[in-house]
């Protein structure tokens, strides 16, 4: 089910990713760490070149240290709870009737502004198109947007664990 | 000010903002830098914190805030004679809305989130104001 959520071109990073941590188990080579580490960055890099991150959130992950060692990991899931509960809110919002376009607005603000934070770059750019149909007080192209927003995020959010697990394999590999 | 100066500070710092997520964000980015930091989740924490006699060199103010916003807290903390750098950190886009941010007492006013550059800016600037004063 994992596999059939992913897209072709992270499939064949994450069957290698598999090889090689299950090569791990069988015992360690540095050959299979370093490989570890380059998949965890190629597959970074792809979310970057895709557009779904931006690159400072290298600056995100280099916050993380051996005091902090889950903080990406913590940062990314208060990400999830917020980003799940405004979700949840401009859904709502938009099936009311009449459409209160203030609280809309309000709502995509506040999503916006933790999806720039953690430099989801597509998903910011989606709120943005959605604000501005929300001053205007255009519901279809807030409803068109939404899904847009809804779609980006559902695809950051696959792609973010598939990351965040090669990069946790590739720092229990560091320190076997 | 050199790299050693910049994290080898005595600096407090107070992170106001609702989000869980940015709070925690913004208090490593600032710890990584040598500040101590506190956190408020609204703008009438903040001002309390102060009521109750805490001080910082350094308050990062959102905008969008329940109970007491971020333009609101700001002007309250300036009627009670603070000089704390406060700094707005906001994702507003209307160049009106931040300007009136501004207008508020803000010394400086920043796009979220906050980058390392942006800290750096701040913490030489608080230097500058600490050799102003002595």
């Amino acid at each position: 089910m994992a596999r059939r959520m992913l897209d072709a071109s992270n499939q064949g990073l994450l069957l290698q990713f598999w090889l090689a941590t299950s090569s791990l188990s069988k015992g360690k080579t540095r050959m299979d760490r370093n490989r570890l580490q380059h998949q965890a960055a190629s597959m970074r890099r792809s979310l970057f070149d895709q557009g779904y991150l931006d690159e400072p959130f290298i600056q995100l992950e280099e916050l993380q240290d051996d005091a902090s060692p889950n903080f990406v990991q913590e940062i990314v899931t208060l990400f999830y709870t917020d980003s799940a509960r405004l979700i949840q809110n401009i859904e709502h919002a938009l099936n009311s009737r009449p459409i209160d376009f203030d609280k809309l607005d309000d709502y995509m603000h506040q999503f916006k502004g933790s999806s720039s934070s953690i430099r989801a770059k597509k998903v910011t750019n989606e709120c943005t198109v959605f604000r501005e149909y929300c001053s205007a007080e255009n519901a279809e192209g807030c409803m068109r947007s939404f899904q847009q927003v809804k779609q980006d995020y559902a695809i950051l959010r696959r792609k973010l664990e598939v990351y965040l697990q090669m990069v946790r394999q590739a720092a229990v590999s560091q320190k076997a | 000010m050199s790299d050693e100066d910049i994290v080898n500070n005595n600096l407090t710092a107070l992170v106001v903002d609702d989000s869980p997520m940015i709070r925690k964000l913004h208090e490593m980015h600032l710890k990584k830098f040598g500040l101590k930091v506190q956190v408020a989740e609204n703008g009438k924490n903040a001002v309390d914190l102060f009521r109750c006699g805490a001080s910082f060199n350094l308050i990062l103010m959102d905008k969008e805030m329940p109970i007491m916003d971020g333009a609101e807290a700001t002007k309250e903390l300036r009627i009670m004679g603070v000089t704390s750098m406060i700094v707005g950190v906001t994702s507003l886009d209307s160049i009106f809305e931040r300007q009136a941010f501004m207008e508020a007492g803000l010394d400086h006013c920043f796009t979220k989130p906050l980058t390392s550059e942006n800290i750096i800016f701040l913490l030489q600037e608080l230097n500058n104001k600490n050799n102003e004063e002595n």
